[in-house]
């Protein structure tokens, strides 16, 4: 993959203030089509921040963000979903009381009308989920699973499903194998990698540079909230980027 | 060919095993959604025992039902607040003001429709004041919000009636708690009426069942419960739905007002003293847990039947009735030890 894909995504000097910390100062980002960017940095360099801006849970103070080339506001995340932007939380941003495939479609549940009244269509929402799962090779026993029933690498694949069923164009993942046995970290990156072959971009912000170096094919480096580097993954090292992690060029 | 058959006999071994594994794994779904319903049936089957002739007579049953006809509104409406893992003090409070409100818009001689609504109105508005507080406040915990409502709807209801009941409503008013449905053109007796309360509890039973299992809004509720952030994440209105949530508890309570006010034809100033504690009891009996998320409106139902037909039974073996608050304890406490049980089981960590 390559940036000449088309752009999807690009962020043009970001500035984020909280009272007087300054969190993001004039961060630019893109993301192209199958791409996928690494972000790196070290603990509060500012990641979670400019990912919160990008999914329209903060507004920045300045800058702008353009996808597919038009500039757009984000007011809350539901504006960034309808953009095609998705974002897999650290914390895996699922109710353990509900099933999977109601997981998935949470917030926009597909309805039929009886009257006037609306009802959800627990059929529509199995089967748009078994084909769903079926598509990412996910394998669950069956779409009506509690998600607190599943292992942490399932958890993970149902948040990327979860993502992905609305047709995002890009997805972003925030530390998406912080949580899992290693042996489900390989599954996790498989499905990234799925992901890139269907044109999505994904961005993962990661403190692993196996993951970074399995899946990225670009990595930027954050520090103390500014744009600190930025590299083709072929043309840098692992020690270069760690490097660039505590500051060091 | 001695180890091949050890071997085969091994295996076959596992296979049961196996298979007496996953039927025990099927099993517990069905247990945690209708085991309390099994509680309920084995309590009414050992009143029947204790009390034969009286019991599960048409009148002692009716009696039951009229009994708990108000309490269950309190408890449905405070079993969806917790199910978003909050909780609403409150209940007994709002109540009490919606009956007091009722009271004295009857005593002004408004007609029957007003005064019919009066208190669900009113109810709706206390708990509206409830959910605005929570969210808009942001109060630490829906307790504290609850807490002080207690206060201030039981005092508001005292200083609009002067702290003195207020009696007399017309039939029309008192319909809904006191009126019978004759069922004489059944081949049945005069006595064998049909209580109108009874009706209205599974109308308002069902009408929630299916909101809180079939609509948007009753799934949001359960994922508010089950992982506020993975709601909000989504793009679900959080506050939204708690103040929906907490405006319905209201509402409920109303219906339990008006429920009351045909019940005893009167509005007096304990009406409701602690039954916001019944309610809560009766939810977490029933299945619901307080870390939300969880229960259903048929284990609520069983949670106050169980309540209603505990206290009503022990009258009948003339039990005195501080017997029956040990008795209602002691199962509050059982109830949420088997949670705890099931939720060892049930969830991977």
């Amino acid at each position: 993959m390559t940036s000449t894909n088309k752009l999807l995504l690009e962020a043009k000097g970001i500035t984020k203030y909280f009272g007087t910390i300054t969190a993001l100062e004039n961060v630019n980002l893109k993301v192209h089509e199958g791409e996928c960017l690494g972000v790196v940095g070290d603990n509060g360099a500012g990641k979670s921040t400019l990912m919160k801006v990008l999914s329209g849970l903060y507004k920045p103070s300045a800058g702008a963000l353009f996808f597919e080339g038009k500039e757009h506001v984000l007011d809350s995340p539901k504006d960034s979903q309808n953009l095609g932007l998705e974002m897999v939380y650290q914390d895996l941003a699922l109710a353990g009381n509900l099933p999977i495939g109601e997981n998935i479609f949470l917030g926009r549940e597909p309805t039929k009308n009886i009257g006037f009244l609306k009802f959800l269509d627990f059929k529509k929402i199995q089967e748009m989920t078994s084909a769903h799962l079926e598509k990412l090779k996910i394998n669950v026993k069956s779409a009506d699973q509690k998600v607190e029933e599943l292992s942490g690498g399932q958890r993970q694949a149902v948040a990327i499903a979860r993502s992905t069923a609305f047709n995002a164009k890009v997805v972003i993942m925030d530390e998406p194998t912080a949580a899992l046995a290693i042996k489900e970290v390989g599954k996790v990156l498989d499905l990234i990698n799925k992901l890139k072959s269907t044109g999505v971009g994904v961005i993962v912000i990661s403190h692993r540079m196996d993951d970074i170096f399995t899946v990225c094919d670009r990595v930027m480096a954050l520090f103390q909230g500014t744009n600190f580097a930025e590299s083709q993954l072929d043309k840098t090292s692992r020690d270069e980027v760690i490097g660039w992690i505590m500051g060091k060029k | 060919m001695k180890s091949l058959v050890g071997l085969w006999e091994k295996n076959k071994m596992e296979d049961k095993e196996k298979k007496q594994d996953s039927l025990y794994v099927k099993l517990i779904p069905y247990f945690e959604k209708y085991g309390i319903l099994l509680l309920l049936v084995i309590m009414i089957l050992v009143m029947h025992i204790l009390q034969p002739d009286v019991f599960l007579s048409w009148r002692n049953v009716t009696n039951v039902f009229k009994q708990i006809s108000w309490q269950s509104m309190l408890a449905l409406g405070v079993f969806m607040v917790i199910v978003t893992a909050g909780i609403d003090l409150s209940v007994g409070s709002i109540m009490m003001l919606s009956l007091m409100i009722l009271a004295i818009v009857a005593k002004a001689g408004a007609p029957w429709f007003i005064v019919v609504l009066v208190p669900l109105f009113a109810g709706f508005l206390c708990g509206l004041i409830n959910g605005l507080g929570i969210t808009l406040l942001r109060m630490p915990h829906p307790f504290i919000m609850t807490l002080g409502t207690l206060y201030i709807f039981r005092g508001t209801g005292n200083l609009i009636s002067g702290g003195t009941p207020i009696s007399g409503f017309t039939d029309e008013v008192r319909y809904l708690g006191h009126g019978r449905i004759d069922l004489t053109w059944l081949g049945l007796e005069k006595s064998q009426y049909l209580p109108v309360s009874l009706v209205l509890i599974a109308v308002v039973y069902f009408v929630f069942w299916v909101f809180l299992n079939h609509s948007r809004t009753g799934k949001w509720i359960y994922a508010i419960g089950g992982n506020p952030s993975a709601a909000r994440a989504s793009g679900i209105n959080v506050n939204k739905i708690l103040i929906i949530v907490y405006s319905l508890c209201g509402f409920l309570s109303g219906i339990g007002a008006l429920i009351l006010a045909g019940r005893t034809d009167s509005g007096y100033p304990n009406a409701g003293l602690q039954s916001e504690l019944d309610a809560i009891a009766a939810c977490i009996i029933g299945g619901a847990s307080f870390f939300g998320g969880r229960g259903t409106v048929l284990g609520v139902f069983a949670g106050v039947m169980i309540m209603g037909i505990l206290r009503n039974g022990l009258n009948l073996m003339d039990v005195s009735s501080f017997w029956q608050q040990v008795l209602i304890g002691s199962i509050i406490v059982l109830a949420v030890y088997v949670d705890v049980l099931r939720r060892d089981f049930g969830t991977r960590k």
